[in-house]
This record gives structure tokens, C-alpha cells and sequence, in this order.
């Protein structure tokens, strides 16, 4: 049994890129608000995409990082799969939360309407749903290792759905087209606009991975802290 | 537990069994051996890991390490040929209320793919003295004729290894001796037995070795020898001593 | 393969004798189903939408409420005595358990909704006898699809602490593809509109069918083992 001291040094090690990735990302936007340009459209509500695009791309991935870790725990087994499993479950569904509230926002100042069933929303809206149904699920069971198994199961089949809400709710919206038909996303971005773009998603994810190793070393501090308390009880 | 005199594997051989559940240890490397026929008393106090013990030999639970082998053969996760070799009696019925008892031993009979499911049940409900009560529902039995039917059902498919969890726990004279007797039927018939209780003055009679787990672990493991006063104090001192 | 069908067949059988006999859980869900269905009534405004408009929809989020009250009773009726440890103790493949509960389900939730549609013919004026060869196929589809992934998910939900509130959280996600394909190939069933505009509502369905039957089928082992 590893002691305790190499998890906290880890959390700490942790905290040091976290702070680097809170520069890049307020680095990022000083970019995005000062030094690019405003588009001729939207004007100054359209820098939310600056934030919208690139956390929509972060809670696709979160989850994915879900479903990877939850198909190679059932083969493997290993609890720590199941901890970071976990741990992305939590950092994914903060930034599909940030999605849900930046595209209404986006939403209202654009189009008028807050909520308007818009497919790529409607797809985050039931990623968020299964996301809150993995972190529920783990609270309801109590053992550790059947709380592993199960929420494995559903990161699985979690996974596969997604493509399945994404065609479904693609083919529903081709046939009912809502009255407004303004999509704001992918227009063609000039020159700078794009950079920012990308820079963006590139910050993001270092932001993400960040996050998710800071989780996931408090994660394991707190296994470690709970087994070695076990052990204590069971020497008496 | 003297070597078999021909030198065959024994009927039953653990090694090293251990099983955790998050960070409680229910099974600490346990060890033991039956020859066929043989029956093993385990006794410990609630806790001691004793029912965690009778899952992983029926196949129903992992050991995180250690081994398991049936005639020299090893228990492997998963294995149905493996279950098809191991019986278990607990304080649970494990029967359907709503189903007659005739109904319940040919759905199980059906499970095991014993042959003519309905011929087998009928003789098993003889075998316990249920013969009566085929097409009753089993809501309607007493705790004894419960725990008869769930003998019967355990039995079914002529295993070679039988574990009972408390069998004892909840029935009065009558039941328990009807028990008695027909737990003295198996142990004549050569099934191995491995029987947990945290009573110490049921089932001593029956075993032919001994067994005293607090922990998860076998504090003391032997041949019966010495009287049931005589296992009463050493049970008392064991479980003094680890609280 | 044929040992695991004869298993499957004798705990589907099993389940669906102990259902006959008590029959409480198949009249509640019929009794439910059907007061959902008179109180959709009061949902509406029958002067400015006609019912053939909502029809579809009220038809399917009754299956799928109706389905999700059945589906809880498959694992429920296995705590009684600790009878599930009867199963695992026996030879039965854990797939063989998960093909006999599913195909219960199906029988169980088939038979609900096969005394509903009746019902619902009734209540909302839809004439269904000419349109009755689609309409069963996809009811067949997307039933199929929500009782794979549902006995899947009851399997986990019946041992959680609220398993009522569970089931739903967890499984109404899964429910977006196949109400989504129903709902849309039911309107165009009604419209009586040529059968190649279903063709890729159909299509949606069937994939989504063969993608989780096979996915809760490999993974349901997993849900038991310890």
C-alpha cells in the first residue's frame, strides 16, 4: 500500500497545472475579446461561441474518456478506471452545464428565443441527461465494486447512444424545420476568428485535462484515506 | 484431515481464499481440506465472514486470491459444470411463494437440465416427506417444510458438495430434528459438507471436523474431538479475543 | 445454445406463470395505462388541435410509462426468499437469465399494450384496423428496443435504494431513439401515408434494436457477478 503522502504530493503537482491551464485560458480570452475582431452579423454576443464551441467539444469528449474507461474496467478490473471513469463524469457534465447555459444566452440575444429544440443543443441536452444518470446512479449504490460494475455499464451503453439521440434528433429536425433557420456556428470564420477558434478548443481541452487530473488525484487521496482507515479497523 | 489412503484428490480443497469488499477484508487466506464424506463445522461469530466463505465455494461470489478445486479440479469463475457439483441450503428458501412446491422443483430441475424434470421433482418431494404438499402453494408452508422443500431442491441434481448457510436458524424441535435427520441421510450417502452457524450447539453433532472463523479467518481448524462443553469454551475464548 | 434457450424458456416460463397467477402487477399497469389515456383527454384542446395530430404522441408516452411500471417486476419478483441466488447458484448462464427476463418483459409489456391500443382507438376516434400490419410492426420495433435496454437497466435499478425513481432516471434517455422513430412512422401510419416514407423511421428503429439487444446481451453479466 502506497502511503498517503505520494497522493497528496500528486494533488498538489496537480494544482500547479491547473493554474497553468487558468492562464491559457484567460490568456485565450483577452484574445478573443480585445484582439478579435467582431463579427459583422452578431457583433459582440457572438465571442460566447468562444466559449459555447469549445465546451461542447470538451463534454463529447469527457465522455468518451467515460466510455473508454468503462469498457477497459470490465475487462480489467482495475478500481482506479472506475475513479477516473468518475472523475470525468463530474468535469464533463460542469462544462455540458456551461453549454446549456451559453446557448440560450447566445439564443436569446440572436435569435429572441431562449430554448428552440435546435438539434446540436438538443443532443447536449440529453448528454447532460446521461451524465446526471451516471453521477445518480453512483450515489445509489454503496459498495464500491458493484457501484464500479454498474456505472461501467452504463458509460457503455451511454456511449453507443449518443450517435443514436445525434441521428435521431438530426432526422427529426430535417422534417420539422423550426421558423428560424439561422444557425449560428459555422459560418466561414476569417483569418483571425479561426485562430482564436482553435486556439480556443486547444486551451480548453489542456483546461479539461487539467481539471480532470486534479479530480481524479483527489480521487484516489480519498480511496487511499478511506482503505488505510480500513485497515487500521481491521488489525484490532 | 489425514491424505485419502488411495491418493486421489481430495473432495473439496481451499487454499489461500481471500475475498475484500472495499476495504473490509471478509475472507482472510483461508485454508482447509475434505475427503469425500467428510463434514466441516464452521462456527464464528455474525461477521466473521462465514456466509462470504460458503458463496465463493458455490460459485456465487470471486475470491480476490486463492484457489478452489472439487476432486482436484479447479473452480473456475463462471464455470456451470462447476455449480452443477455444489448444493446450497442457507436461511433463505430461495423458493417462488406464489408457485406449488411441485412447481418450483421442476423449474429448478429444468435450470440444472436434470433429465425428466417432473419425475426427478416428484421423487425429490418423497425424499423429504412433501409428497402431500406438491400442489400447494409454498406461501402456505411452515418455516420446517420450507426449509424440507429448499433440502429437496438442493438435492435435485445429486451434487457432491453441499454448503448450508444457518439451516437451523428459525425452525423449532420438531424441524430441526426432522433436519437432523435428514442432514445424517447426506452425510451417509458420502456428500461433503461445509455448514456455517454462529450457534455453536447446532450441527457440532454432524461434522466430522471443525472450524472456528472470526475476522475472515480460521482461528482454529481440527478434527472434531472433545464434546460440545468443550467447544464452548474454546468458541468463547476465540471470540473473546478478537473483540 | 439450445441448453441456453431451454433455460431462458424455463425462467421466462417461470416469471410468466408467477404473473398469471397473482395478476396484480398486469391489471395495475392495465388500469394505469388506461386512466393515462382518458386523462390525455383533459390535456387538450379538442377545438384547436384534433386528436389525430397528437394522437402518435399520447399513444407512445402512455407504452412508454406503462412499459417502465412493468418493467421493475421482472428483478422484483426475484428478492422474495433471495431467489435470484437460486438462479445464479445454478448452472443458467447469466445470459440465459437476461434472454428469459427480456422475453417475459416483452410478453408482459406486448400483452399491455395489445389491450391498450383498443383503448386508445376508442378514446381518440382513430380508426386502426386498416392500418393494423404497420402499426404492429412498429409497435414490435420499439418495443423491442425500450424492453432490451429496460430489463438491462431494472436489473441495476432493483438494487438501488429508490429502484421506482431509478429505472426512469436511468433509462428514459434510451427511450429518445426508438419514441422518436415510433412517433414518426405512427403519424405517417395514421396519414396513411406510402410505406417508403416509414422506410427510414423503420430503419432508425431496427438499427437501434440490433445495435442494444446484442450490447445488453454481451454486458449483462456484468451487472451480476461480484
Amino acid at each position: 500500500m502506497t502511503a498517503i503522502p505520494s497522493y497528496e504530493r500528486k494533488l498538489r503537482r496537480s494544482g500547479w497545472w491547473m493554474a497553468a491551464a487558468l492562464v491559457l485560458v484567460a490568456g485565450v480570452y483577452v484574445r478573443a475579446l480585445a484582439f478579435t475582431p467582431e463579427e459583422a452579423t452578431q457583433g459582440l454576443a457572438q465571442k460566447i461561441f468562444y466559449v459555447h464551441a469549445p465546451s461542447a467539444w470538451v463534454a463529447f469528449l469527457a465522455f468518451g474518456v467515460v466510455g473508454v474507461c468503462s469498457l477497459v474496467y470490465l475487462f480489467v478490473k482495475d478500481p482506479r478506471l472506475d475513479l477516473l471513469a468518475a472523475s470525468s463524469a463530474e468535469v464533463g457534465t460542469v462544462f455540458t452545464t456551461v453549454v446549456l447555459v451559453t446557448g440560450p444566452i447566445w439564443g436569446k440575444v440572436i435569435w429572441g428565443t431562449w430554448w428552440s429544440w435546435d438539434a446540436r443543443l438538443t443532443l447536449t441536452l440529453f448528454l447532460w441527461f446521461i451524465y446526471l444518470a451516471y453521477l445518480v446512479l453512483r450515489t445509489a449504490v454503496e459498495e464500491p465494486g458493484r457501484r464500479a460494475r454498474y456505472s461501467a455499464v452504463l458509460g457503455i451503453l451511454g456511449a453507443l447512444l449518443v450517435p443514436f439521440i445525434h441521428v435521431s434528433v438530426y432526422l427529426f429536425r430535417t422534417l420539422h424545420p423550426m421558423p428560424v433557420v439561422l444557425r449560428p456556428g459555422k459560418p466561414e470564420l476569417p483569418g483571425t476568428m479561426l485562430v482564436t477558434t482553435l486556439v480556443s478548443f486547444v486551451v480548453f481541452t489542456c483546461f479539461y485535462f487539467a481539471l480532470l487530473a486534479r479530480r481524479y488525484a483527489w480521487a484516489r487521496l480519498v480511496d487511499a484515506r478511506a482503505q488505510s482507515e480500513g485497515e487500521h479497523a481491521d488489525a484490532s | 484431515m489425514a491424505a485419502s489412503a488411495s491418493g486421489a484428490a481430495p473432495a473439496l480443497e481451499v487454499a489461500g481464499l481471500s475475498k475484500r469488499f472495499g476495504h473490509v477484508r471478509a475472507l482472510r487466506a483461508v485454508d482447509f481440506e475434505l475427503e469425500a464424506g467428510e463434514s466441516l463445522a464452521v462456527f464464528g461469530p455474525n461477521g466473521a465472514g462465514k456466509t462470504t466463505l460458503l458463496r465463493v465455494l458455490a460459485g456465487l461470489l470471486k475470491p480476490d486470491d486463492g484457489t478452489v478445486r472439487f476432486g482436484g479440479e479447479l473452480l473456475v469463475r463462471g464455470n456451470a459444470e462447476h455449480r452443477r457439483r455444489v448444493g446450497l441450503i442457507s436461511h433463505h428458501s430461495l423458493l417462488y411463494d406464489g408457485l406449488t412446491a411441485a412447481e418450483n422443483l421442476v423449474f429448478y430441475a429444468r435450470l440444472y437440465s436434470v433429465p425428466g424434470p417432473r419425475a426427478a421433482a416428484a421423487r425429490a418431494l418423497v425424499g423429504v416427506g412433501l409428497e402431500e404438499r406438491a400442489a400447494d402453494a409454498v406461501g402456505t408452508f411452515s418455516r420446517g417444510m420450507i426449509q424440507r422443500l429448499a433440502i429437496a431442491r438442493a438435492l435435485l441434481h445429486d451434487p457432491e458438495v453441499m454448503l448450508l448457510d444457518e439451516p437451523f436458524s428459525g425452525l423449532d424441535q420438531a424441524a430441526a430434528a426432522t433436519l437432523r435427520q435428514l442432514l445424517g441421510r447426506l452425510r451417509a450417502e458420502r456428500r461433503t459438507m461445509v455448514l456455517v452457524t454462529h450457534n455453536i450447539d447446532e450441527g457440532l453433532e454432524l461434522a466430522t471436523h471443525v472450524a472456528i472463523q472470526v475476522s475472515g479467518r480460521f482461528v482454529s481448524l481440527g478434527p472434531r474431538e472433545g464434546d460440545l462443553a468443550a467447544y464452548r469454551t474454546r468458541y468463547a475464548a476465540a471470540t473473546a479475543r478478537h473483540d | 445454445m439450445i441448453r441456453l434457450l431451454a433455460q431462458a424458456w424455463a425462467i421466462a416460463a417461470k416469471d410468466l406463470l408467477l404473473e398469471f397467477r397473482s395478476r396484480t402487477a398486469f391489471l395495475s399497469a392495465l388500469v394505469f395505462t388506461a386512466l393515462v389515456l382518458a386523462i390525455f383527454n383533459f390535456a387538450r384542446d379538442p377545438t384547436a388541435v384534433s386528436a389525430v395530430d397528437l394522437a402518435p404522441g399520447i399513444l407512445w408516452i402512455t407504452f412508454s410509462f406503462a412499459g417502465m411500471l412493468g418493467l421493475n417486476r421482472a428483478f422484483g419478483l426475484e428478492r422474495e426468499n433471495h431467489a435470484l441466488d437460486g438462479l445464479l447458484l445454478s448452472p443458467a448462464s447469466r445470459t440465459a437469465l437476461y434472454v428469459g427476463k427480456t422475453l417475459a418483459n416483452l410478453v408482459f409489456v406486448g400483452a399491455v399494450e395489445a389491450i391498450a391500443l383498443p383503448l386508445f382507438a376508442l378514446f381518440f376516434d382513430v380508426p386502426l384496423w386498416p392500418v393494423l400490419g404497420p402499426l404492429v410492426l412498429v409497435i414490435a420495433l420499439a418495443t423491442l428496443g425500450f424492453v432490451a435496454v429496460g430489463t438491462l437497466m431494472s436489473s441495476m435499478a432493483v438494487n438501488t435504494r429508490f429502484a421506482e425513481l431509478m429505472l426512469p432516471v436511468l433509462l428514459l434517455p434510451f427511450l429518445v431513439t426508438p419514441v422518436i422513430g415510433a412517433v414518426q412512422a405512427t403519424a405517417r401510419i395514421f396519414a396513411h401515408r406510402p410505406f417508403g416514407e416509414l422506410a427510414s423511421w423503420l430503419k432508425l428503429l431496427a438499427a437501434y434494436d440490433i445495435t442494444f439487444v446484442v450490447l445488453c446481451t454481451l454486458i449483462f453479466e456484468f451487472t451480476l457477478e461480484e
